[in-house]
């Protein structure tokens, strides 16, 4: 059965703790970026954390926003790719096959929300980092571009786990880094295409919402709405 | 309707033996200053190919693109040296097609810049590659990966349109040479003889090579114009199929294809000039002709000036958030100096030169040209950088600054491509010899009238073709 993967984050249980940012480093590899790379812009995180501040100082309150690839159902990223690097999978997932990729950047030029990361240079991670290097996932070159799979390999191994047991991929049962490592139990992950799943009765919500709904790209990542911003207005 | 006068100004009034004493020099004498030139243009070119294996070995993070600027300097290049390459095929294909016979010493100079710029051009796609080693997987073969290229991806209509001109241009440059080569041939001794023997095809002048080549000119002209103007709307296409803010616009195809005749025809003014002070052809590139070159160069001012008119009025208009990031960055903000300078380099300067019938002269037409070849790549920088640095979502904002190795690579290949000019007219006329001479009959005698009894009138002298006798 085909599976229509998408999270939920509610952005009134972010604090900003950035635990997501950390676990999303640890399992898939991502090279770490000394400091003066990171100050010619060139960081690499597939999910980071947006602060808004809101209100007038002195009452001023910050808002998190965690961004990651929005795994868009019309991805502006896929059509341009002119090797099919990046590719829609049969689960609705944007994938990125590495090993395809040459670097034309013209998807990451694409993408509304920049959630690429390009390989500048061969990857290295601070000791001890190189030691703790997840077998499940791939390391990738200099001059490749790379991004949020919503943990593909945990995804893959879930199916192969329910196939063998002959069963469908159980609501939960699932999670990405970021969310299994989320305090506040604010992003849930699940499948759309199941009306039962939590991460569906979430995105009926009324404060659901997507970034950028106007550029057409039908995200399959959803924010909850902060309620206290509906309130401030 | 040219005038008389206007008729007899274009009118090269020299005799045969005198042209191709002239046209030829440059192949059978060598000065020099040539080799002085020659080591000059490699000595700011191969620095240029060392800095590529640089980029090669240590990673697409010494140039100075980060994110979101991933398109920077090479992509700029890209569209700069394609649009350059519009000067030949739109100078000389639509020239042949309204028989206007003050092209004939002009068409050659112009089809050798489409290729050498095309050359030069089609490389930067390699280079900005994270990996160019792979650049191949873009050509659709059987491959042992199995999977053909993407191809709803504009860059892969890119490497077709590119391929498809590349080898057209080639064509059109190539074919009206033989006859010019053979004469090279029946001339030269010794190891040049054997060279021009092979690449002459065996041309002798019969009335029905003749025929044939005059034929396949038509054809090629009508082919290639239809091609050179997909070539710039798919390059246009690469900016204007991606939902980036300024670059999501549909005038971008039009657009582009006239600026890369505006920036063609410049850089053909440039390099005629610079002919005729270096090979002494004076007497066969006139005023005349860099004064019908300023007019054209004058209507794609104002076509350019029009556009981009066009483009920011609705932009300002439309006023949507993302868009006027972008466009305000440009107008008044970081790159309002460009911009300007943009303006003034397209359309404030060379205007008036242009427009005024005295200061149309070579020297004049020269300065426009100048100028305009640079505003021109401005415009495309400007095209490529601002719109990347603001995107969407403003904490994605970033700023590019080139870096030393895209600056290397960009006066590499400037100096590449005229060393690729220079190094053909050591081996070309870069005037064609025989179409010269045909230009005086403005009246050509169909083939027809003039039946070549067989074995008995077949010219051998392939110097001038068979409507002159």
């Amino acid at each position: 059965m085909a599976h229509r993967w998408g999270m939920v984050i509610d952005l009134d249980r972010c604090t900003g703790c950035e635990a997501c940012v950390a676990a999303c480093h640890a399992e898939n590899n991502i090279a770490t970026v000394d400091a003066a790379q990171a100050a010619n812009g060139r960081t690499m995180h597939w999910i980071h954390v947006e602060r808004y501040w809101e209100g007038e100082f002195p009452n001023v309150r910050a808002r998190f926003q965690p961004v990651l690839c929005q795994q868009c159902d019309a991805a502006p990223c896929e059509p341009v790719c002119p090797t099919y690097a990046s590719y829609h999978n049969s689960d609705g997932l944007n994938a990125q096959v590495y090993n395809r990729c040459i670097g034309t950047f013209y998807c990451a030029d694409a993408c509304p929300y920049t959630a690429r990361y390009f390989n500048w240079f061969n990857p290295v991670w601070d000791k001890p980092l190189n030691l703790q290097l997840n077998p499940d996932v791939s390391v990738r070159g200099v001059g490749v571009m790379e991004k949020c799979t919503f943990c593909i390999q945990r995804i893959t191994a879930a199916e192969i786990q329910a196939k063998a047991e002959n069963r469908d991929v159980k609501d939960g049962e699932v999670k990405p880094a970021c969310v299994q490592s989320c305090p506040t139990a604010a992003m849930v992950f699940g499948d759309l295409e199941d009306p039962s799943s939590q991460v569906s009765r979430l995105a009926g919500s009324m404060r659901a919402t997507t970034l950028l709904a106007e550029v057409g790209t039908f995200p399959k990542v959803i924010y909850l709405e902060r309620e206290s911003s509906h309130a401030n207005e | 309707m040219p005038t008389n006068s206007m008729a007899q100004a274009n009118v090269i009034d020299i005799k045969d033996e005198q042209v191709r004493e002239d046209l030829l020099r440059p192949l059978f004498h060598t000065s020099r200053r040539f080799y002085v030139l020659v080591f000059l243009l490699v000595a700011i070119g191969l620095p240029g190919i060392v800095t590529f294996v640089y980029q090669i070995y240590t990673g697409m993070g010494v140039s100075g693109l980060t994110r979101p600027i991933f398109w920077g300097f090479y992509v700029t290049n890209f569209v700069f040296w394609i649009g350059i390459s519009h000067a030949g095929t739109l100078i000389s294909a639509i020239l042949r097609l309204v028989n206007a016979t003050w092209r004939r010493p002009v068409t050659r100079c112009a089809e050798a810049i489409t290729v050498f710029a095309l050359a030069i051009g089609a490389q930067y796609p390699i280079i900005h590659l994270g990996r160019s080693w792979l650049f191949f997987w873009l050509v659709p073969y059987p491959s042992e990966r199995g999977i053909w290229p993407n191809f709803r991806s504009p860059l892969v209509w890119d490497f077709f349109a590119i391929s498809t001109y590349i080898t057209g241009s080639l064509t059109f440059l190539l074919l009206p040479i033989i006859p010019d080569w053979a004469m090279v041939r029946d001339r030269a001794t010794g190891l040049r003889k054997r060279i021009y023997t092979v690449l002459a095809f065996g041309w002798r002048g019969t009335p029905r090579e003749w025929h044939r080549l005059e034929m396949a000119m038509k054809i090629m002209a009508v082919t290639i114009l239809p091609v050179a103007v997909s070539v710039h709307t798919i390059v246009s296409w690469d900016f204007a199929m991606a939902p980036v803010p300024m670059w999501h616009s549909t005038v971008f195809g039009p657009y582009f294809v006239a600026g890369a005749i505006f920036s063609g025809i410049a850089a053909l003014i440039i390099a005629m000039a610079l002919l005729r002070k270096t090979l002494h052809l004076e007497a066969y590139l006139k005023p005349s002709h860099f004064s019908n070159l300023g007019k054209l160069l004058l209507v794609m001012s104002l076509l350019w000036i029009y556009f981009i008119f066009a483009e920011r009025l609705t932009v300002w208009y439309g006023n949507q958030p993302a868009e006027m990031a972008a466009f305000w960055s440009i107008q008044s903000g970081r790159f309002a100096i460009l911009f300007w300078t943009m303006v003034t380099c397209n359309f404030l300067i060379p205007f008036p030169i242009l427009a005024i019938k005295k200061l149309r002269t070579i020297t004049g037409t020269v300065i426009a040209a100048s100028t305009i070849v640079v505003g021109m790549w401005l415009e495309r920088f400007l095209i490529v950088v601002p719109p990347l640095e603001h995107k969407y979502l403003p904490y994605d904002w970033g700023r590019y600054h080139p870096s030393w190795v895209e600056i290397m690579i960009t006066v590499g290949t400037a100096s590449g491509m005229v060393l690729l000019y220079v190094l053909f007219a050591k081996f070309v006329p870069l005037i064609s010899i025989w179409e010269l001479k045909g230009g005086q009959h403005t009246n050509p005698v169909p083939h027809q009238a003039q039946p070549a009894v067989a074995g008995t009138q077949v010219r051998l002298d392939p110097t001038l073709p068979a409507a002159n006798s």
